[in-house]
């Protein structure tokens, strides 16, 4: 199959980031790449830039990557995160505004049927749309 | 159970009865949403209690049609392998959502 836009699953929590990003992986299936990342470097609550990039980075996609959000910080810190991306990247990465889990479940089926970047974003924000 | 024909020419119907425990939740809805996007067709699907169809390849429209246990999910489908999809998706329903990774 040919390329699908990438996932990448950013929470406050690491648990919470890795049980969405299983929830995708056995909802969805394997075609789709999906990474996560979770906490503050200590192991506590938080989110970080790198660790936003890395994820980015290993979920990458020449169709782009889609990235899920939860709260306040996780929002502001990945889009820091795609700024910070080499530039040939950065108009390749979208933050949705969508429920995290269902964004993700919804956003992974519609990557994986080949959809592009523009069309997996719209379908995970037809959930906040209403 | 499963029916599958030709009406008004270009549009393919079928219908099947949904032998999923659960119903027609979360994981049931993501498969057919990947198998409809596989087929160029139209495809629209509603169970036969509500009139309303709905768009096959829309996941987030799929997972609010909450179809319980044991009841008929219609297909419609339209274009040239219109009639390939429905096969498809009657099949798939009818085998209770089968794994089938790639």
């Amino acid at each position: 199959m040919s390329d699908t836009v990438g996932i990448v699953i950013v929470s406050h929590s690491k648990d919470i980031a890795k049980g969405t990003a299983d929830m995708v992986r056995q909802m969805v299936g394997s075609e789709v790449k999906v990474a996560f990342c979770g906490g503050d470097p200590d192991g506590g609550l938080g989110t970080n830039v790198s660790f936003i990039i890395d994820a980015i980075n290993n979920a990458w996609s020449p169709k782009g990557v889609a990235i899920l959000v939860d709260l306040g910080g996780a929002e502001t810190n990945s889009e820091m995160a795609v700024e910070m991306l080499e530039s040939d990247r950065r108009n390749m990465v979208v933050v949705c505004n969508a429920p995290i889990v269902e964004g993700a479940v919804m956003a992974a089926t519609e990557a994986a049927g080949g959809s592009s970047l523009d069309e997996v974003r719209a379908v995970a924000e037809e959930l906040s749309a209403s | 159970m499963l029916e599958t024909r030709k009406a008004n020419g270009e549009v393919i119907t079928g219908s099947v009865k949904l032998i999923h425990a659960a119903g027609m939740h979360a994981r049931p809805a993501v498969k057919l949403t990947k198998l409809a996007k596989r087929f160029q067709a139209q495809i629209s699907v509603r169970t036969s209690a509500t009139a309303e169809w709905i768009n096959a390849k829309s996941v987030s429209k799929i997972m609010t049609l909450r179809a319980a246990r044991d009841s008929v999910i219609e297909f419609e489908a339209s274009g040239e392998d219109a009639e390939a999809a429905v096969a498809a998706l009657v099949e798939l329903v009818a085998a209770d959502f089968p794994d089938s990774d790639p």
